[in-house]
């Protein structure tokens, strides 16, 4: 289990996450337990010849009746104030409390790979995310083609990737390292590849990798865009120096009807 | 004139694909050449297929259930072999045939092996267990089964020709509309659910009326027994959410026949109002499928534990508040959609709220056992297992409802763990048990005890085998639908869940070699009293296998456990001099040629052949004008003949010693 990103997550929502799942369970092993003793107990007391006295016709008692509402009402209660607090403090749309500058990515599922931009490096990755750790993360998430679900589990949480909408995720990273992000929602031949690998980089590995990236030399326009479009599995990672400004609004206006829309792509089979 | 319907429909894809197609294609025609050869063609239309009466209709739906669960099951096993092996190869099975086989399991699970079975179970028992003749409605009745049995062989025949759909059984848009799914295979998947769920709807409308309109005289609501009860429930679930599951497969048969944009990416479609639609109709379906079970583990309880049923009005309340709640959470099935934390908040606490009267009926079962005498029939021993499993199953569900653990949860094996979790124990377990507890009322002798217990160690071992590795694997993040994988740290529980499925392979053999061993040895294992287990509901005073017209003379009732007051008051045998004619349904051809329409409308629509499509349709019109002009669809059973079938029993009676030494001990 020393490998699960859910039981050893590497930043704080996907910690708190985890530490409410611990929570809630714990707090659900008070129904367990009873209602694996009573059965223990009755099966082995009242069985043919136990030695549990016999009362074929008992079949009400207001203590008992109290104990069965009440018992599980009191537990819901409390997993339900769990709930409100939890759902709140954890909404996905709600930007992290830091004083680092948030970090902005945008991130958009193809067939079958994800592409990530970066507006205000304005750069383009397929396949592979990087971001300084210790600094808030805003992703902005859409979807080129059918629907997707994005998530980073050892960053927490996970959301719906849907054509001509946009959805969000703010995450973090504790400290530099790795780990991988994949959509979960099935989406065709090419899904058990949808995988994509999240680099969790120092300010100095960071700008590093930058250079990087510009040294490319490859532009994301409107063509290139089209092209990368086409469905592939286990497309390899690939850098783009250069991004078109808007690329990412152009691509939901595809959808939305919205102006300065990407030309609308005839849908390929899937199958 | 033959549509898209070529040659390419053959699935020349994969061997493993032919291969099935060919076994399909040899079981039928074997089939067909065993009953010609037994000479029984006649028998079987003349005595089944045409059959009004409810306990041959809950018969047939039953077989049509252990058919599909053997299909279904063939596709698990099939699955958790390739998940096995697939680590960082592609297995044996190639990837569309992987899709077919998730798709096909989950629809064929759901739709056409658990609403059969419990609908079966509902139909053999209920009219017996109110006191009454028939259903309300008995052709209607004959209707609804063969448009089930049509969505089956909808799903059947596209093993053979064309393929099936691979969007998963819930077969979410866009990836179902005609631009990402351009085949046949979604269109089957339609069809079988629009066929298949007009039967469901009539049956849900069918046992509403026969409850509240078929009681025996003097039966008050709050004294129907607990099965009746559920059903009730079931049935009203039924009725109302099933209309929502024929506009959403309709609207996305528009959106894929005809071109329209409900649910395409363009044009103003939107995939969330499928999503909305099909969990509106996809949560209270958990019910409809888990709340018969809770009644057949209620009527089981109490009459192994020898004991009246603790807690009678708390579990009618319980089982109400499940049916009114279970419309109020379908939105916890996408909190990952992005909406705000207030509705996921709402639809979170509603949903856990369902664990309130969930764990007050557990606790009544447990009270129920509590100073009785517990038999350990296998029908006691899935009622056991199942309220240990379901506990877990519970936990997991409750983790579930919480939004931001869901976050990190959907779409993963945990998911997949958890509703195997509560439908295998919750209602699989429930049919089997119910299959264990009437079957000696169907056929008059009972079941192995034997084979009784192997069915359920193999599938309760099975079980945790096949399942807790998958919640493991949930929290190392291993994603559901994948056809093959990099992790080698997921192998090795990978590989455990498919040595579970082999055990359950083996209790699937054994649900088949106990019925074979009882029918070899049911000499030994007769009912003469019509009450093997010493019964508390009406059910049990009819002869095994009951009557046509189940009772001679309709009983009164004055409280719950109608049966064990009659046997208290040494009343329970008792035969008049005289009886009543009593009228009776006639049999009918028109069901099964409304199923034959129905499955025809459904595949000229898959394959695009208009003019098979208007044809069968006319057809079904037809056929219900004309059944309708029948005057004559009733048959007269004469006082004469009751009297020499209910003479034949009481002498049967009579040879049974101590009959009056039962009932209810002091």
């Amino acid at each position: 289990m020393q490998s699960s990103p859910i039981l050893y997550p590497k930043g704080p929502v996907a910690e708190t996450e985890r530490d409410l799942l611990f929570l809630a369970t714990a707090i659900m092993l008070f129904t367990l337990l009873p209602v694996y003793l009573i059965t223990f107990w009755s099966c082995w007391r009242y069985r043919a010849n136990g030695k549990g006295a016999y009362r074929p016709d008992w079949h009400k008692s207001i203590f008992v009746e109290l104990f069965i509402w009440a018992g599980p009402l009191v537990i819901i209660v409390v997993i339900g104030v769990l709930v409100v607090i939890y759902t709140y403090r954890l909404d996905p749309y709600k930007p992290l409390v830091s004083d680092e500058k948030t970090f902005r990515v945008q991130a958009v599922a193809q067939n079958w790979k994800w592409l990530f931009i970066y507006p205000d490096q304005q750069v383009a990755v397929v396949n592979e995310l990087a971001f300084p750790s210790g600094r808030p993360v805003n992703i902005e998430i859409t979807s080129d083609t059918v629907m997707t679900s994005f998530i980073i589990p050892a960053l927490g949480g996970q959301i719906y990737a849907m054509a001509g909408m946009t959805t969000h995720l703010n995450l973090e990273a504790f400290e530099p390292g790795r780990c991988t992000g994949r959509n979960t929602q099935f989406s065709g031949r090419g899904f058990p590849h949808m995988v994509f690998e999240v680099q969790l980089l120092s300010e100095n590995d960071f700008a590093r990798w930058l250079d990087n990236v510009k040294k490319a030399n490859k532009r994301l326009d409107s063509m290139s865009y089209q092209k990368l479009l086409r469905p592939a599995t286990k497309y390899p990672v690939e850098y783009y120096s250069w991004v078109e400004p808007e690329l990412f609004s152009r691509i939901i206006a595809k959808y939305t009807g919205a102006s300065g829309a990407l030309p609308l792509q005839k849908t390929g089979s899937l199958e | 004139m033959l549509g898209r319907l070529t040659i390419d429909a053959l699935p020349f894809y994969s061997w493993v694909a032919m291969g099935g197609a060919l076994v399909t294609v040899l079981i039928v025609l074997l089939t067909a050449l065993v009953v010609t050869w037994a000479g029984k063609w006649r028998y079987l239309w003349e005595e089944w297929l045409t059959s009004v009466d409810h306990k041959r209709i809950g018969v047939m739906y039953i077989m049509l259930a252990l058919v599909m669960l053997v299909r279904g099951f063939i596709d698990a096993i099939m699955m958790r072999a390739q998940q096995a092996i697939a680590l960082n190869n592609e297995g044996y099975l190639p990837p569309e045939h992987f899709e077919q086989i998730f798709t096909s399991h989950g629809t064929i699970m759901v739709f056409f092996m658990a609403m059969p079975f419990l609908t079966g179970l509902i139909n053999i028992v209920v009219p017996q267990q109110l006191g009454a003749r028939d259903v309300a409605f008995p052709f209607m009745n004959s209707v609804s089964l063969w448009l089930t049995a049509a969505g089956a062989g909808l799903v059947g025949i596209s093993l053979v020709l064309g393929k099936f759909s691979t969007a998963g059984w819930t077969g979410y848009p866009p990836y179902s509309g005609i631009g990402f799914s351009p085949g046949v295979g979604v269109d089957y998947w339609i069809w079988a659910l629009l066929v298949s769920g007009v039967g469901s709807t009539m049956t849900g409308i069918n046992f509403i009326t026969t409850i509240l309109r078929c009681r025996a005289p003097g039966m008050k609501l709050m004294q129907m027994p607990l099965f009746v009860w559920t059903t009730l429930c079931t049935s009203i679930l039924m009725a109302f959410a099933f209309p929502a599951l024929t506009v959403v497969a309709a609207l996305l048969g528009l959106d894929r026949t005809v071109g329209m944009h409900f649910f395409t990416n363009e044009l103003g479609g939107n995939m969330m109002n499928f999503a909305n639609l099909i969990w509106i109709w996809g949560h209270p379906e958990v019910y409809i499928l888990i709340l018969p079970a809770f009644g057949v583990f209620s009527e089981v309880t109490a009459v192994f534990s020898r004991k009246r049923l603790f807690g009678y009005r708390s579990l009618v309340y319980a089982t109400m508040a499940i049916g009114l709640l279970s419309f109020t959470v379908w939105l916890h099935h996408f909190f990952t959609m992005g909406s705000s934390p207030n509705v996921n908040a709402i639809f979170g606490i509603a949903t856990m709220i369902i664990a309130v009267p969930t764990g007050v009926k557990i606790f009544d079962w447990l009270f129920t056992m509590v100073r009785g005498r517990i038999a350990f029939h296998p029908a006691m021993l899935f009622t056991i297992g199942f309220i240990i499993t379901f506990v877990i199953g519970g936990i997991t569900g409750v983790l579930l409802a919480i939004p931001p653990v869901d976050y990190q949860m959907h779409n993963t094996t945990f998911l997949v763990a958890h509703f195997h979790n509560m439908l295998i124990p919750g209602a699989l377990f429930g049919y089997f048990a119910g299959t264990q507890f009437w079957f000696p009322k169907v056929f008059g002798f009972r079941l192995n005890e034997f084979w009784g217990k192997m069915v359920f160690s193999c599938w309760l071992i099975g079980f945790y085998l096949a399942f807790m590795p998958l919640y493991a694997l949930g929290l190392l993040g291993m994603t559901r639908r994948l056809e093959q994988y990099t992790h080698p740290d997921w192998q090795p529980f990978l590989l455990v869940a498919f040595a579970g499925a082999c055990v359950v392979l083996v209790g699937v053999f054994s649900v088949f070699m106990q019925f074979y061993v009882s029918i070899k040895n049911r000499n030994e294992h007769r009912d003469l009293t019509g009450d093997p287990w010493n019964g508390r509901t009406l059910e049990w005073a009819t002869s095994s296998p009951a009557a046509p017209y189940n009772f001679a003379v309709i009983p009164e009732v004055n409280s719950v456990d109608a049966f064990w007051e009659m046997k208290k008051k040494g009343e329970a045998y008792d035969f008049p001099d005289q009886y009543e004619p009593i009228i009776m349904p006639a049999n009918t051809a028109a069901g099964v040629l409304i199923g034959l329409c129905g499955f025809l409308v459904g595949f000229a629509f898959v394959w695009y052949l208009w003019w098979l499509a208007i044809l069968a349709m006319v057809s079904a019109m037809a056929v219900v004008i004309v059944r309708s002009c029948n005057d004559h669809g009733e048959e007269i059973i004469t006082p004469e003949a009751i009297m020499a079938i209910e003479s034949k029993r009481k002498a049967q009676l009579i040879s049974v010693e101590g009959l009056s030494a039962r009932g209810a001990p002091a």
